[in-house]
């Protein structure tokens, strides 16, 4: 018997040259777009990399950045002032403890992100962290002295506020959304539409205008002579704001309930609250992590706003920083490259972790 | 059963009590706002608009000076934030679409720098693209009396940009060229610094999520229906035209839609680069009447008028390419 001799096995290019061929020159289009973009590439490359590397300035000479304008960066400004830029107004001497509280709110961001940490004392060390944030960036606690120099609010700035904005505002609109995404979708007509009313007002108006309202209107609508602190009623307008938007996120994962759902915590005898709390949310919530992921990262950036009704976040912080010394004010962006910096490392950090939720909680 | 027990009335007693705590806040923040309001001399009222502005503004698309009403200032406002939104929609569309196909290429070069793209801009707050577009526009272009030139017919200087524009005349339109004679550029339209740096990190911004929903709209067609055109013969060009594009479209327009309002809010940040928008505008006005309940009220009735009409266009066409079920 006669066989056919076996074809040897097709060879695989697993080389650089292969994966060229077959990704960047396979057909006369991409070919063409793979060279236009290469040389787009080598065009803007050696230039950004001889103004941001080699030609720069490190050290905090402001004579050497005058001389070396226009053909490398300064990123001296930053050696100079990034304690006035990380820090804002708070006392120089002081600045161990905004140092102090950052790392402190940072860890908590971090061990709550791990899937080891997620428990009831989680909460508790919340409390008890966000407790002694405040004691130590404002040096007393309400009327309790805690034997430091007592700091008020308008001399907080810079990297603390912006993430102590974000998480107090983030942790305050994430149960308002959920109450009011409940209420929006409640069988009773008053507490719908109290509910859209407040959703479809905020949501119509930029945050500028619901900032400008916080500092010009809150005086106002108040008792005369009481004055609640500026980051007090910046923190309301903000959480207002983000809870319209994450009740609308959360409406869409309830959406998605089927019916059969309640009709079976129901007819276990489960109230409404029971039904919410344990069936419909923790479904719900799995549902939209992606978008309440999103909606987190926007309210980061949007922390951003507070510096226009002036309260010197980051951005604030470098214009207080630089703005008012001739020697380093033409290096403005510089400083601003710094600070998009840190805001590109906190917020690619969050979707990319956003991802990672998303497979632990479709996993279950 | 006692009345109590019935959902019926606790429902009914849960909104009366809603209500009741709505109109009680509601009747002390009046209160509070009226003895405010009086105690610091603050008159009220919306007669305001009809004194005179006595300020100038910038830059207007209506003949303005300080001579003239309040009333007229927010409309020089309200069109100055029209015409930053109307050019940001484009002009994101167009790259937005543009970097969102680059996405899902089969160039692996094209793919990752799109990538790039969309990440650095997304991640970055619109409030600090804005003031680095501004600070790159302001300090680092030249001086006007030698600006960079393009073809001898765009002048890119601290001053802003001139480029050519229809005029109309007696004998009908024709463009006007700007020329650079004697140190300087005369003729043609004038861009502001502010109005470049504000429309430039406004659509870039916006275009890095319209590529998003662009990307996901087009990976939201099967892979079946794109085999499916090519073996009955489909060209590529015909198999995005015929197949894809419409079954992607009915994805893309409601978040198109959400990203257009976001544009049209972010744009109050105009205020941050001094770009007199709506939001400056009644910042200003506020300022000097005092009258903060009022411009408040202008301000937030125009966003709202505004979110309305977007949505209102964005939704008919939504409705054009949706699908039609028999």
């Amino acid at each position: 018997m006669a066989f056919i001799e076996a074809r040897p096995a097709p060879t695989v290019h697993n080389n650089l040259l292969t994966w060229l061929r077959q990704n960047l020159f396979n057909s006369r289009l991409n070919t063409l777009v793979s060279l236009a973009l290469l040389a787009l590439l080598a065009t803007a490359v050696p230039g950004l990399l001889s103004w941001g590397l080699w030609h720069a300035v490190f050290q905090a000479d402001a004579e050497a950045c005058q001389a070396a304008r226009e053909i490398g960066a300064c990123w001296g400004v930053i050696t100079e002032k990034h304690r006035l830029i990380l820090f804002g107004r708070y006392p120089y001497a002081e600045q161990w403890r905004p140092l102090l509280a950052t790392v402190l709110l940072m860890g908590l961001l971090v061990i709550s992100c791990m899937r080891f940490f997620w428990r009831r004392s989680l909460i508790v060390a919340w409390a008890v962290g966000l407790l002694v944030f405040m004691g130590l960036m404002g040096g007393r606690l309400g009327p309790l002295p805690l034997g430091l120099t007592p700091v008020p609010t308008d001399q907080w700035g810079g990297l603390p506020l912006t993430l102590m904005l974000a998480t107090l505002s983030i942790a305050m609109a994430f149960p308002l959304g959920i109450l009011v995404a409940l209420g929006r979708r409640s069988e009773l007509p008053a507490i719908r539409s109290v509910c859209i009313l407040y959703i479809e007002m905020v949501r119509g108006v930029p945050l500028i205008a619901v900032l400008f309202m916080a500092s010009f209107m809150i005086p106002l609508l108040l008792p005369t002579g009481t004055q609640p602190d500026v980051l007090l009623r910046v923190l309301m307008g903000i959480t207002l704001f983000a809870g319209a938007y994450t009740a609308e996120i959360i409406r869409g994962g309830l959406q998605a309930i089927p019916r059969g759902q309640h009709e079976a915590a129901a007819s276990l005898g489960l109230g409404y609250w029971k039904t919410q709390r344990l069936v419909i949310l923790p479904q719900a919530l799995a549902h939209v992590v992606p978008g309440i992921m999103n909606n987190f990262i926007a309210i980061f950036k949007d922390t951003s706003l507070v510096t226009i009704v002036s309260l010197y976040e980051l951005s604030g912080a470098l214009g207080l920083a630089i703005g008012g010394d001739a020697d380093w004010r033409p290096f403005k962006l510089e400083g601003y490259l710094f600070i998009t910096a840190i805001y590109f490392v906190f917020c690619f950090a969050m979707s990319r972790y956003s991802l990672w939720v998303e497979r632990q909680v479709s996993h279950r | 059963m006692r009345w109590w027990q019935s959902r019926r009335a606790r429902g009914w007693v849960y909104q009366i009590a809603l209500v009741l705590v709505l109109l009680a806040l509601g009747s002390w923040l009046m209160g509070n706002t009226l003895a405010n309001m009086k105690a610091r001399g603050i008159q009220s009222g919306f007669d305001f608009l009809g004194d005179t502005a006595g300020f100038d503004i910038g830059e207007s698309l209506l003949n303005f000076d300080s001579g003239q009403p309040y009333w007229r200032a927010f409309a020089v406002g309200l069109l100055n934030t029209l015409r930053v939104s109307l050019l940001g929609m484009v002009a994101c569309t167009v790259l937005g679409v543009l970097v969102g196909l680059g996405r899902v290429s089969a160039n692996a070069l094209a793919r990752g720098l799109c990538y790039a793209y969309t990440e650095v801009l997304r991640n970055v707050p619109i409030l600090l693209q804005l003031l680095m577009w501004y600070v790159l526009l302001v300090e680092w272009m030249p001086d006007s009396e030698t600006p960079y030139h393009l073809l001898d017919t765009f002048f890119l200087s601290k001053n802003g940009l001139s480029m050519p524009w229809l005029l109309s005349s007696d004998t009908g339109w024709h463009w006007e060229v700007p020329v650079w004679a004697d140190a300087q550029v005369t003729g043609g339209a004038a861009l502001t610094p502010e109005f470049l740096a504000i429309s430039l990190g406004l659509s870039l911004y916006t275009s890095a999520f319209v590529a998003e929903v662009v990307r996901s709209g087009i990976q939201s067609v099967p892979r079946g229906q794109i085999e499916a055109a090519q073996s009955i013969g489909l060209s590529p060009w015909l198999t995005v035209r015929w197949v894809v594009l419409p079954q992607a479209m009915r994805v893309i327009v409601p978040p198109l839609t959400n990203q257009f309002l976001n544009l049209t809010k972010n744009s109050s940040l105009a205020v941050a680069v001094g770009y007199p928008d709506v939001v400056n505008i009644s910042n200003t006005a506020l300022n000097q009447t005092g009258r903060a309940v009022e411009c408040i009220a202008i301000l937030m009735g125009i966003y709202l008028l505004l979110s309305l009409l977007t949505s209102a266009a964005m939704n008919a066409y939504n409705r054009r390419v949706a699908i039609r079920e028999r």
